[in-house]
């Protein structure tokens, strides 16, 4: 059998503050696993880890982080021992990321030939001409209409939809083996939102690729993934397919987000929410992060820190109501 | 891309219309330049004659359109002191003024550019500290006082260079330095300022996402864009450096336009220094009207503005 396209091993990326004492677990203890045409989704609220888990997964930190543990098998290749020259030659290469800002992704300077040829230039060393002739079609795969005449454009004449399939455009031009989207459509509008979700998983099922889709929107995950990550406090507090977790979640929090989208069907006045605030991620507190927020809190949760237990094959929860399924 | 220009240029030639008012005014509050062109216990009479020669007899509105008319005609008018055309003065010591401020300005850009580069990528470590003690000092230290020490050092000292004069390129050397000193203290600081905000932006981050190398990132994709602001400044310093050099060139006696209005303040003739501070000015908003042509082409956002 060979190895998944992506296997996370208890990895871990903290924060270190400039005089040492502040530490902030920014991911802790990630252990996930997803193969070629899987699409993950990572899911969690704002300051929960997801960002940082995807510059993680690509090693392009703040200098405040660090990478403290764990593995990171891309095909069975570790990547965190990989020197900073090795990696060079996966990003954008063997791993690409979209960016969660189209307007501010682009370079003002260059012409979109220029900047979506660059990484074939710099990964397959072509040609300034045939990297060119290679960025018209790649424009032409996320449909945008007369590519002939927008390379030679400059990004800001380009709308902000057209400007994100550029950075599509961009992510798969070396024809990547996996693709991270960062919260890929926050600031689109809600039109050109399903469009470009159509586009990506159009590109994903041409490419073949792994897609790691991070978002806070549980819309999204529904109609693009088929496995599921929920973060929390830096942790992936529960993970699996996403009809198993979407069907019966076995944390917490997990039935509280999804508890929380609007429903049409039903007859609600308030929207519902999550009572409480994420913890201080410099100061979490004994136990579970989530104890203080959960409905279903006993004292065990607030003593001792929930391990992974498995509830159902291929899902993970760290969560004490999940003890004795393992 | 021609109405920008034309815009632009509009608002040129109504700033130098303000600046001939506000020299042709404030000139004349230094004092009444006859008192300097006569003998001391001149006769009434002298005195008369002097001023109906030099035109200061008449009404000062009166002074200012016939300035304004030779003006337009190119004609910035006579020294009172040397009685000869100002064009011709100014054209005589143009080039020992040209000549220091390029060497000044390649000097404050050899420098200040790298540094401030060095700076903004190793930012809060060694280098960055040293830089921002070397802007300190260039910024505070005024240009007679490292003038002087170099003279010191330079000069007296070491014997290695000569102290004032002009010549050879020797002469030039410690001038130079002495003028591009606070303009690299300056191209540095804004270098590096630029550069910083620039690393921060997304597409820096979507650069390195390329997988391209750190130098490529940084020289390609940052400097270009933190260039923008550095090419503005440069541009406006090398035609203030051409007429602010007025301490440099005094304390190290450079025949440049700079001790050419020193001269002139210092001897009431008006019209010298209204010539060097028009032309100055000129130079001043025509540079800006390059400067913003310049940008349109660096930048095409600008290119495309209405």
């Amino acid at each position: 059998m060979t190895a998944p396209l992506l296997e996370l091993r208890n990895l871990s990326t903290h924060y270190v503050s400039a005089s040492g004492t502040r530490v902030v677990r920014a991911v802790d203890d990630v252990s996930l696993t997803m193969n070629a045409r899987d699409t993950l989704g990572i899911v969690g609220e704002s300051g929960s880890g997801k960002s940082t888990l995807a510059l993680t997964m690509l090693r392009v930190l703040p200098p405040a982080a660090r990478i403290v543990g764990g593995q990171m098998l891309l095909e069975g290749e570790d990547l965190v021992a990989k020197s900073e020259e090795e990696m060079r030659k996966v990003r954008g290469k063997r791993i690409a990321m979209i960016l969660q800002d189209p307007m501010a992704s682009l370079n003002p300077l260059f012409s979109i030939g220029d900047q979506v040829g660059e990484p074939l230039r710099q990964h397959e060393g072509a040609s300034r001409a045939s990297a060119w002739k290679k960025a018209i079609g790649l424009l032409k795969a996320v449909r945008i209409p007369a590519p002939e005449s927008r390379v030679t454009q400059y990004p800001h004449e380009m709308s902000g939809g057209m400007r994100q399939r550029i950075v599509g455009a961009i992510g798969i031009s070396c024809e990547p083996r996996l693709l991270i989207a960062d919260e890929p459509t926050t600031s689109l509008d809600l039109t050109i939102q399903a469009q470009y979700l159509n586009l990506l998983r159009d590109l994903q099922q041409d490419y073949g690729l792994g897609l790691i889709f991070i978002t806070h929107n549980l819309g999204i995950v529904a109609k693009m993934c088929n496995l599921l990550a929920v973060m929390y406090a830096g942790r992936v507090v529960e993970s699996g397919p996403v009809s198993t977790v979407f069907n019966a979640p076995a944390h917490p929090y997990t039935a509280a987000l999804l508890h929380s989208i609007p429903r049409m069907t039903e007859r609600r006045e308030r929207l519902s929410a999550i009572d409480g605030q994420p913890p201080d991620m410099s100061a979490l507190p004994k136990g579970c992060a989530f104890a203080a927020r959960c409905p279903r809190v006993f004292d065990r949760c607030r003593q001792e820190e929930p391990p992974v237990f498995t509830p159902s094959p291929g899902q993970t929860a760290r969560c004490w109501l999940a003890e004795g399924t393992r | 891309m021609r109405q920008f220009i034309a815009r632009r240029f509009g608002y040129s030639l109504l700033s130098l219309l303000l600046l001939s008012l506000t020299i042709f005014l404030f000139i004349r509050l230094t004092g009444d330049p006859t008192s300097l062109l006569t003998e001391p216990g001149a006769t009434e009479a002298d005195i008369a004659a002097v001023q109906q020669k030099f035109g200061l007899d008449k009404p000062i509105w009166v002074q200012y359109a016939y300035f304004m008319g030779s003006l337009i005609k190119g004609d910035l008018g006579e020294s009172f002191y040397y009685q000869t055309p100002v064009l011709e003065l100014y054209l005589s010591r143009l080039p020992n003024s040209l000549m220091l401020a390029t060497v000044a300005m390649a000097f404050s850009l050899v420098l200040g550019i790298p540094t401030g580069i060095l700076a903004a990528v190793k930012v809060g470590r060694f280098w960055d500290s040293a830089g921002k003690l070397f802007a300190l000092l260039g910024l505070s230290l005024p240009s007679f006082l490292v003038g002087l020490l170099m003279i010191l050092f330079f000069s007296v000292y070491l014997e290695w260079l000569p102290s004032s004069g002009s010549g050879t390129f020797l002469h030039l050397l410690m001038p130079a330095f002495a003028l591009g000193w606070y303009f690299a203290a300056a191209h540095m600081r804004l270098t590096r300022s630029s550069m910083l905000e620039v690393m921060g932006s997304e597409y820096i981050k979507l650069a390195r996402l390329k997988g391209l190398t750190e130098t490529r990132v940084i020289v390609k994709h940052a400097f270009k864009n933190a260039l923008i602001p550095v090419v503005t400044l440069a541009g406006i310093n090398m035609i203030n450096m051409i007429n602010v050099a007025v301490v440099v060139e005094t304390v190290f006696a450079w025949p440049g336009i700079g001790r050419l209005l020193y001269e002139g303040i210092n001897f009431r003739d008006f019209p010298v220094v209204q010539g060097v501070v028009i032309i100055g000015g000129s130079m001043i908003v025509v540079v800006n009207l390059l400067v913003d042509v310049l940008y349109a082409l660096i930048d095409p956002r600008i290119r495309l503005e209405k």
